[in-house]
């Protein structure tokens, strides 16, 4: 925790575009032509040779729902929706990373949106969405920090456990929680000052639509904070053998690997998304201390936060 | 696929029984008082009604120094201010302030605060109130054997700081913890009580998936604390900071290692004809002695002995108690170390890296005490450390969870830096909206907390089990050992420091 409060502290004062971690990745879109097709609306292309295989995300394209979700998805967390709240149980990495992405958010949040870093409830008064939120996990904490929460799910059974954990505590029962998508939500024409999807975007059918979605949801200069697991082999090694055969702390079969996006790919897809990408982070596991901390590199879990731009190039 | 989703469901209802399960244990935590803990509580009633029935963010169990440490240090930081914090103690100084008059002796309870001590006060502005009233600081520190054969001299140049610590009296500390909550608009409510019985209810996972409305309430996630008045208050974490026999520790039903020495303490205050500037321990084979400067021509004794002998001496007349207290600082149980010649080649000689050793270093003589200035009191010594120091909505700080051999005035210096860290890590969790009474927040504070208070507590106990025998190789072991702190210099800087405050090991320098 100390780590973070001083990754804070190096966070907040130059302004975004000074970080290494942006800079660092800038140049290397050029490489990445290939990924506009692999989120285009036409099937994919097969990728060229010498590649790692990306192989295309959408499996159930062809199902008549209208959502960007994944089904078989949709049915995992189902099943483990009644341990949502349980820090020792599978969302155990989930609670444990938790305070470090929060760290994330309040710093590059209060700087997007001018509030002051020393205060205890810097959100107050901004309307926050929290896309594909379990049980609440990151709802509460937001809800805490002042603002106004919506959370939505498509898992019926999540929406009651977040609902009921919520109730708990006077300030957090103040959020709103629906069982519904963000492409309804974009039906409905709401919108929010900063939209959230955190580790939601490697488990939907279509990255590309959803973030679309996502970007309809926020206002004009609004924020969107999204994070995934990244496409490298490293993160295979690690967020697939290690968490989910070795050390079990997920449920076997919680990630496919080829449904991960690389920061590059995100950028990318937000991009064409009308979401231009200011500052990104990866989060670092010292499996010495059990904690986590905000580092440079991106190459297994990483978070980015954008803004949406006024100009829409769809 | 179908059936896929079956198994899931049966492993997930698998879970929530045993979870189930941990309630039924979680329940036995709620323990009511069954004897009522019968206070004498003068002050019954005089809690004001108005925010009774609403809830506190934290419940400090304990307005004693810990306590309002913590208290202080709450008000003070940004994030943490704004919290509704009730402190629950029966002293009534707690809500009509302490005087204390400059002109009275000094009281017999003091604590050596560490420089790393005084750094958090200053921090928290109490400092400033204590150096209003009487404090001694010591720039020196003479630790010697009744065998003759080992001394060791600290002195706080040797680490380029201007003193080593401070003694205050803990009325002093007290009440300058109490001024320095005065100036801050911290939402503070008194409950001029004692806890009698606590209720932490469950959390979610418990009450299981289908009890929507039934039993869960706003109250869900609070712990409910009725007190020896009748008064009862919520709150989302309930500290601990009510001393050796913690309350909170037994109704939280936190498990504890310990045993009591079979030794009692005296402490008291004595005058000199001059100023004290030095703090002196001597090594008998009944027990430590320690004088300590407390201002003026006042010294502090804390004196470690046997209870038949305890109760012998705080009976004995004034005189006859000076006559031995001079005797056990001076020629009593043995001879004066001969410093000189150690350097000339005595069997300790291979130790001595460093042949200047200065005037100041050699072997000196307590200055004489002339009279008691207050009763003497007598305690029984034990070491107590609780297995956890927290749960979901309990922790515990200071003597709650570890009590120390009062060697080295360390105890009070070990609960203020539990005070402080706690506040600190609660601040850290609030600026990332965690809900302050979670496990995995808490569990931050213990870590960080139980490796300094176990490794002072070792360090304490291990003096007490060595000076607890006498046998002639083991007093040359000892002495050795003296002399190596005494003459190998990075070692000597190195037991000052972590003496001082400082987060390290003697060793890892």
């Amino acid at each position: 925790m100390a780590m973070t409060w001083k990754l804070l502290k190096q966070l907040r004062p130059p302004p975004y575009t000074a970080t290494a971690s942006t800079s660092l990745h800038r140049p290397r879109f050029l490489n990445f032509q290939n990924a506009t097709r692999l989120f285009s609306d036409q099937p994919p292309l097969p990728p060229p040779s010498g590649e790692p295989p990306p192989i295309p995300p959408p499996q159930n394209s062809h199902s008549p729902s209208p959502s960007s979700l994944n089904q078989a998805e949709l049915a995992k967390f189902a099943a483990i929706a009644g341990t949502w709240w349980d820090s020792e149980g599978p969302f155990k990495p989930l609670h444990a990373m938790n305070p470090t992405r929060l760290a994330f958010i309040r710093s590059t949040l209060c700087r997007h949106f001018r509030r002051d870093p020393l205060s205890a409830r810097p959100f107050e008064g901004l309307k926050f969405i929290d896309v594909g939120c379990g049980g609440g996990i990151l709802s509460e904490p937001l809800a805490r920090m002042g603002a106004s929460v919506t959370g939505v799910d498509a898992v019926e059974k999540n929406i009651k456990i977040a609902r009921l954990h919520a109730d708990l505590d006077p300030v957090t029962s103040s959020i709103e929680y629906h069982c519904t998508t963000a492409e309804k939500l974009v039906d409905e024409q709401r919108s929010f000052d900063a939209v959230f999807a955190l580790e939601v975007i490697e488990h939907v059918a279509n990255p590309a639509e959803f973030c679309k979605s996502l970007s309809a949801l926020t206002v004009p200069d609004g924020a969107t904070v999204i994070s995934t697991i990244n496409r490298s082999m490293r993160a295979y090694a690690t967020a697939i053998i290690a968490a989910e055969y070795l050390l079990h702390w997920l449920p076997k079969g919680t990630h496919q690997w080829s449904s991960f996006l690389t920061p590059e790919e995100l950028v990318l897809i937000l991009e064409r998304a009308s979401i231009s990408v200011q500052e990104m982070a990866g989060f670092a596991y010292n499996p010495l201390t059990g904690r986590w901390s905000i580092s440079d590199d991106v190459s297994v879990n990483f978070i980015a936060y954008g803004t949406k731009t006024e100009t829409a190039t769809l | 696929m179908n059936s896929l989703i079956r198994r899931k469901l049966v492993e997930n209802a698998y879970r929530l029984k045993l979870s189930h399960k941990g309630f039924c244990t979680g329940a036995a935590a709620k323990v009511s008082s069954s004897n009522g803990a019968q206070p004498s509580n003068d002050h019954v009633g005089q809690q004001k009604s108005s925010n009774k029935s609403e809830p506190h963010d934290i419940a400090i169990v304990g307005g004693g120094m810990v306590g309002m440490a913590l208290a202080c240090s709450l008000a003070r930081m940004p994030m943490t201010k704004h919290l509704k914090v009730a402190i629950i103690d029966s002293n009534p100084a707690l809500s009509n302030g302490l005087s204390i008059k400059k002109e009275d002796p000094p009281d017999a309870r003091v604590s050596t605060v560490t420089p790393a001590t005084i750094s958090l006060f200053k921090d928290i502005g109490a400092w400033k109130y204590v150096e209003q009233h009487r404090h001694a600081y010591f720039d020196q520190m003479q630790v010697w054997d009744y065998t003759g054969l080992g001394y060791t001299r600290y002195d706080a140049r040797d680490v380029h700081k201007e003193y080593l610590g401070c003694v205050v009296e803990n009325k002093v500390l007290h009440s300058s913890l109490l001024s320095c909550m005065q100036d801050t608009d911290f939402q503070k409510t008194i409950y001029p009580s004692r806890l009698s019985s606590m209720a932490l209810n469950p959390g979610i996972l418990s009450m299981g998936m289908n009890s929507t409305s039934s039993g869960l309430n706003e109250r869900g996630n609070l712990a409910k604390l009725d007190l020896s008045d009748g008064n009862s208050l919520y709150a989302k974490l309930v500290v601990g900071a009510d001393g050796s026999k913690s309350r909170v520790r037994e109704l939280a039903g936190f498990k504890t290692t310990g045993w009591k020495y079979s030794q009692n303490a005296i402490i008291c205050t004595v005058e000199h004809h001059a100023e004290n500037r030095c703090a002196w321990q001597r090594f008998l084979p009944t027990g430590p002695i320690a004088l300590l400067p407390i201002g003026d021509n006042f010294s502090n004794i804390v004196w470690t002995m046997n209870p038949e002998e305890a109760t012998d001496r705080k009976s004995m007349v004034e005189d006859d108690f000076v006559k031995a207290v001079n005797s056990a600082l001076d020629y009593g149980f043995g001879p004066h170390p001969k410093s000189s010649n150690f350097g000339s080649g005595g069997i300790f000689s291979w130790f001595k890296t460093d042949t200047t050793i200065c005037a100041n270093e050699c072997f000196k003589v307590p200055p004489k005490v002339m009279k008691l200035a207050s009763e003497r009191m007598v305690f029984p010594l034990s070491l107590m450390h609780a297995n956890n120091y927290v749960s979901k909505h309990v922790v515990l700080i200071g003597d709650a969870a570890h009590t120390v051999h009062p060697l080295a005035g360390q105890g009070v210096n070990l609960g203020f830096g539990d005070a402080f860290s706690l506040s600190r890590i609660i601040s850290e969790g609030i600026a990332v909206g965690t809900d302050i009474s979670e496990v995995n927040l808490l569990k931050k504070y213990e870590a960080e907390r139980k490796t300094a208070n176990v490794t002072m507590m070792a360090i304490l106990d291990g003096f007490q089990r060595a000076y607890s025998v006498d046998f002639g190789p083991l007093n040359v072991l000892r002495a050795a050992a003296f002399h190596g702190a005494q003459y190998i210099p990075p070692l000597k800087r190195s037991i000052i420091s972590y003496a001082s405050g400082d987060q390290r090991l003697p060793i890892f320098s």
